[in-house]
């Protein structure tokens, strides 16, 4: 028999799971690059008949982004402006093809460090919603990133949703990506960030910048001197000197760690600048 | 919970069908293998192409990323549900506008495109380049896919009457089965019975190998499979496009040179192989040291010292002394990269046994060198091969060498069932041949009124592990690196030197495109030190009728000069504009940049003949019998078109028997931008000489009209009219009453030891203007526009040719900005990168018609022309917008960056 189940209940899922160690597959947009043959290796677990892993919706003073929820969904859904930074990332995954296919939470599972999802979900204070049969636990997405193509997934568990608190979901975003060709392209550097702004004052920053180490990170140093700063001094204290402790950027063959610095550097100025209504 | 998935129900294409199937098997396996749907191509298995775009409810998705269970209850629509009895206005839209050119990713588009009109019928620009951004094409450049999509209409193909083909926008005679997914390319065709066949490939640069116990692991398998080494090989295990070069194993014997290279075959049942891990095959690898850049430590062949292939030269004066004596001097270097012909179809094709013949249907450019390379190592008479091209998906060059061919051809003759093959992707980019990565210095002088003086160039030609068609850039580099320009003294060689890399080979351009880069950004600096507008200083060193190129050569129908000039009101305009734009911008910056080209058609001084056979049938069926193979650029549209008029009779009349060694005259291979020129002049002689036999019989004036209805052939002039009863005369073995084969080789004359003689008997002209905008803080360059000036001597389809224009545009500018293949790196199409729809700058194509003396009705080349101006004028662009000199390609941002704060 071909080990391929396709449970339509997390209790189910959960139960295999604990039974036959399996791939979790969703969106499958990683998980078939990964082979040249013509089908999946090994015991899969399928979680797009779990109806309860569905959508995005708000409940409890957090939104949900349900682990069968692709990225397409959730340019569809109608979220806060705190949100945009996630549906312009949306749009640089892959192509339409792979939005229609691919999920949020398989991107965050894929752990690439340069997953598009992973810095704007970071400045959104995201939660990874994590089950198993022995119970539920909640860890912070900074958390459960734990390398390259790493994190803390423990046998037997599941990501059924990611949770982003109301408290995160202030203020405007904006996402930008920079490549070596427009469409399809993997990341050089990206940077994702949200502001909330009162009174030309910076009230919350929240920063993050990808494809600039090993998992995409916060800058929190950073976010903590645009606090209560006017919004036009801004650029300026956004440098490379600024964020250099918090990255560590490698040279490949798609650019030198010098220039992803300068580059991350750039990217936030100009993000900032688009948010404040500055000129770019 | 653990259903079994026994069966798996869903609609295609509004019929419910039911597969016994994998559920974890990729839904575009089950499209072709199950369902026969081949309309659906795979180009990548990895979501990075989007050839096999299907809708899933309407919505647009990778098939090769769908598992079959998760359209368990769906709708899927592949290419074959877009269209009835007649083709949806979408796919009509495509011919019309010339969308289709290989015809690989025209499915892709159309489905996507499909999805996209659905929820906007009438899109914009930008809208169309979003939702077509994940689908690869190689061919286009994307304008007329784009436009195809934007302007949809049902207008039916417009008819060409007798004598009105030449000059007329003809669709492309082979585009319907594109457009409908019936085309038949490489892996579509799988006969009953046939075996998988599948290669272990050396994962090292260079290794030694020994096997273990092969046989038992066959044996071992379920059901026992086939393996087959160089053991088995019958013939001459060396193979080569250039036979007193040949010194590629099919099956290497005791050691590898490169990543990728084969060295045994396994074979068996498809669900066998397909399942099987090559993982277990037993064999010891042994790396040897190795050298992925050109040097002399190891030698790669013993036999050739300093792993030297050879070294190409041209001399004429004396250089040295001009350049002393020159007012302003340039000189630099430029490094270039290995690129990637990443067509969307990887190798493939299928071999089977019939009576004597061995039958090889794949995709290729070259069927007559196939059939002869296949059969020595085969050791079979060349008559027992048949090569059948199947549709290429494109080739660009690489597809001229042999691949799978001896390798299912092998398997066919030792089990006697046919067998099949198809390259993974990243099989096609190790085991394939790639543009020689070069390495290039050279020095021009010009006077004090701007006049070249004299020229050095000399060019190291990293030829890989292999010499494929290494000789043939180091001549035809020497011969062009001037550019179209009057140099009267002239040094240049072109060294092609092994490493371990992949073989390089045949590249749109044959290394000219290289040479010209380094040419081109030099003569900006001349232009700059001699205080003359860049164009100017072209136009005045532009060859002229009866000129001399460094060869010695005078040559006629020169059309640079008119190129130069037909580019100057933009080019006045594009200064003005990015004037006006850099005064009020800091960041970003705008720049223009020219460059030229000069390429000649045809083998370098050795004969390439052509032969094109027309024929008409007692029932009165005109046949042209044309034997280039059509990769997409439109020869089997543009030999019927000359054929036409040359006879005198409607286009649509003719059939057209396509490229088959057992029925077409040999025309040669699809390469060095010789089908129009040569394969088109045998189809104009043919067309004259069966017209004359026609006259002759009835004897009637030359103005004499043609018309065929049935079996009469009816010849009417001003006086009189002739009626042949066709069905009464006798036909030839071939089965024509009336017929002619002419053949045309291009008259040549070898070089001597400088590179003195006739190397082409036709050039092409060119120049392109590119309109580029920097940024110069992230050092991302955006090519704005692209004005491209070609003389084609005559055009003979200006649709095509503006296909070609657009393809070669979007070609040059991946070499320029983004192609970089790096040996176990780059090896798949989301490391390796070519352009998008997004990457894409508007072009406008302008088209010179200076008759070429030797040329049919005039006609130039074009094919490769088009790529070598476009990555010279881009450099050119940005080095004008930000002062960056850009030595080492492609420019990716961080090196833009570093040139721009270089150049403060």
């Amino acid at each position: 028999m071909i080990p391929y189940a396709r449970p339509s209940t997390l209790t189910e899922a959960l139960q295999h799971l604990a039974e036959v160690p399996a791939t979790i597959a969703a969106g499958c947009t990683d998980l078939f690059p990964a082979t040249d043959r013509p089908a999946l290796a090994g015991p899969i677990l399928d979680l797009t008949g779990i109806a309860g892993l569905d959508g995005i919706d708000h409940q409890e003073g957090a939104w949900r982004i349900g682990a069968n929820a692709t990225w397409t969904d959730l340019l569809r859904a109608e979220l806060p402006p705190a949100f945009d930074m996630l549906k312009e990332a949306a749009t640089e995954v892959g192509s339409i093809q792979i939005q229609n296919a691919g999920t949020v939470v398989g991107n965050i599972c894929n752990a690439s460090p340069a997953a598009d999802g992973v810095p704007p979900l970071l400045a959104l204070d995201a939660e990874i919603a994590l089950a198993s049969r022995n119970g539920t636990r909640q860890l912070a997405l900074r958390d459960f990133l734990t390398g390259p193509r790493q994190t803390a997934l423990a046998p037997g568990e599941i990501v059924t949703a990611l949770h982003i608190p109301d408290t995160a979901t202030t203020g405007r975003s904006r996402f930008l990506k920079l490549g070596a060709r427009r469409y399809l392209v993997i990341s050089i550097a990206m940077v994702a960030a949200r502001l909330e702004v009162h009174n030309n004052h910076v009230t919350q920053a929240a920063l993050a910048v990808g494809a600039c180490g090993p998992v995409a990170t916060r800058l929190p140093d950073l976010e903590a001197a645009l606090a209560n700063q006017p919004v036009d001094v801004l650029p300026d204290l956004i440098t490379e000197a600024s964020i250099a402790p918090a990255l560590s950027p490698i040279d490949d063959i798609r650019a030198t760690a010098a220039y992803r610095l300068t580059a991350a550097a750039e990217l936030l100025r100009r993000a900032v600048r688009d948010l404040t209504g500055g000129q770019p | 919970m653990n259903q079994s998935f026994s069966t798996i129900s869903l609609t295609v294409n509004d019929r419910a069908v039911t597969v016994p199937a994998n559920p974890k098997r990729r839904l575009s396996e089950v499209l072709r293998q199950d369902l026969a749907l081949t309309g659906t191509k795979s180009g990548c298995d990895a979501g990075d192409c989007g050839a096999c775009t299907v809708l899933l409810d309407g919505a647009a998705v990778c098939a090769c990323l769908t598992p079959l269970i998760r359209v368990q209850g769906r709708a899927v629509t592949t290419v074959e549900g877009l269209s009835g009895d007649t083709l949806a206005p979408l796919q009509r839209s495509f011919l019309r506008h010339g969308a289709a050119q290989c015809g690989i990713c025209t499915p892709g588009m159309l489905t996507t495109a499909t999805a996209l009109l659905a929820e906007v019928p009438q899109p914009s620009r930008a809208q169309t380049e979003a939702a077509l951004g994940g689908v690869l094409c190689r061919c286009t450049g994307y304008a007329k896919i784009i436009d195809a999509v934007m302007d949809v209409t049902d207008a039916p193909a417009p008819n060409h009457a007798a004598g009105a083909a030449v000059g007329a926008p003809v669709e492309r005679l082979d585009g319907p089965p594109k457009a409908t997914g019936a085309e038949v390319f490489g892996a579509d065709h799988i006969p009953q019975n046939t075996l998988l066949v599948r290669a272990i490939r050396s994962p090292h640069h260079a290794a030694d190998f020994t096997f273990g116990d092969i046989k038992a692991w066959a044996a071992a398998q379920h059901p026992p499979i086939h393996v087959f080494t160089a053991a088995d090989i019958p013939g001459r295990n060396r193979f080569g496009v250039i036979p007193s070069f040949a010194d590629q194993p099919a099956l290497a014997e005791s050691h590898t040179r490169h990543r990728g290279e084969a060295v045994a075959l396994v074979a068996g049942e498809p669900a066998t192989l397909e399942a099987l891990d090559l993982g277990t095959f037993p064999i010891t690898w042994t790396p040897r040291p190795d050298n992925l850049k050109p040097q002399s430590d190891t030698l790669i062949h013993p036999d050739r010292p300093e792993n030297t292939l050879i070294t190409g030269k041209v001399s004429t004066g004396n250089p040295d002394t001009a350049i002393d004596k020159a007012t302003h001097r340039a000189t630099g270097q430029i490094t270039t990269a290995y690129v990637e012909h990443a067509y969307i179809e990887p190798e493939a094709g299928v071999a089977w046994i019939e009576g004597d013949t061995l039958v090889i249907q794949a995709c290729t450019q070259a069927p007559i060198m196939d059939r002869d390379d296949t059969a020595r190592i085969l050791a079979l008479a060349p008559e027992r091969v048949r090569i059948i091209p199947a549709a290429a998906g494109g080739g660009f060059g690489s597809k001229l060498d042999l691949s799978l061919q001896p390798l299912i051809g092998l398997v066919a003759l030792k089990t006697g069932r046919p067998a099949r093959m198809v390259f993974t992707r990243g099989e096609s980019m190790t085991a394939t041949t790639k543009r020689h990565p070069a390495s290039m210095t050279a020095t021009i002088g010009c006077d004090a009124t701007g006049r070249i003086t004299g020229m050095r160039f000399g060019g190291t030609f990293n030829t890989g592990a292999y010499a494929s068609w290494g000789p043939t850039v180091a001549v035809r580099v020497p011969v062009h690196a001037s550019g179209p320009y009057r140099t009267p003294a002239y040094h240049a060689t072109a060294c092609a030197v092994h490493s371990n890399g992949p073989p390089s080979g045949a590249f749109r351009g044959f290394g000219v495109p290289q040479a010209a880069i380094l040419q081109e950004t030099l003569y900006d600096d001349l232009a700059l030190q001699a205080g003359l507008d860049r164009l100017a200083f072209r136009r005045l060193n532009a060859l002229q009728d009866g000129d001399r190129t460094p060869c010695g050569q005078e040559i006629h129908g020169v059309g640079i000069a008119d190129c130069l000039d037909a580019l100057q009101p933009a080019w006045d305009e594009a200064l003005t504009q990015a004037a006006a734009f850099n005064a009020d911008n800091a960041m970003l910056k705008r720049g223009v940049g020219v460059a030229s080209c000069w390429y000649g058609c045809g083998n370098t001084a050795l004969p390439n003949p052509s032969t094109i056979r027309l024929g008409i049938t007692p029932d009165g069926t005109l046949r042209i019998h044309q034997g280039a193979t059509d990769i997409g650029q439109g020869a089997n549209t543009v030999i019927p078109q000359i054929a036409a008029d040359a006879l005198g009779m409607p286009l649509a009349q003719f059939q057209i028997i396509g490229p088959d060694t057992a029925l077409t005259p040999d025309c040669g291979k699809t390469s060095a931008s010789r089908q129009t020129f040569i394969t088109g002049t045998a189809a104009l002689r043919a067309g004259q000489s069966l017209r004359a036999k026609i006259l002759a019989l009835t004897n009637m004036g030359p103005n004499a009209t043609l018309a065929l209805h049935g079996h009469t052939l009816t010849v009417t002039d001003a006086q009189s009219e002739s009626r042949i009863t066709l069905s009464s005369l006798p036909a030839d073995p071939q089965g024509y009453v009336l017929s002619t084969e002419e053949t045309y080789d291009p008259p040549t004359q070898a070089l001597d030891e400088n590179g003195q003689g006739v190397p082409y008997a036709v050039y092409g002209y060119g120049a392109q203007l590119a309109q580029v905008e920097v940024d110069t803080t992230l050092g991302t360059t955006r090519v704005r526009h692209i004005t491209a000036a070609h003389d084609l001597g005559r055009v003979i389809n200006p649709l095509l040719a503006q296909g070609q224009v657009e393809g070669g545009v979007a070609q040059g500018l991946g070499m320029a900005l983004m192609e970089e293949f790096i040996p176990g790196r780059t090896e798949n199409l989301h490391d390796y990168l070519i352009p998008t729809t997004g990457d894409m700058p508007e072009i406008r194509s302008i088209f010179i018609e200076k008759p070429d003396p030797e040329g049919p009705l005039g006609a130039k080349g074009l094919g490769e022309h088009v790529l070598i101006p476009t990555a010279p004028a881009i450099l050119n662009a940005i080095r004008h917008a930000t002062g960056a000199r850009i030595t080492r390609l492609p420019a990716l941002p961080h090196r833009v960056l570093a040139a721009i704060k270089a150049a403060q």
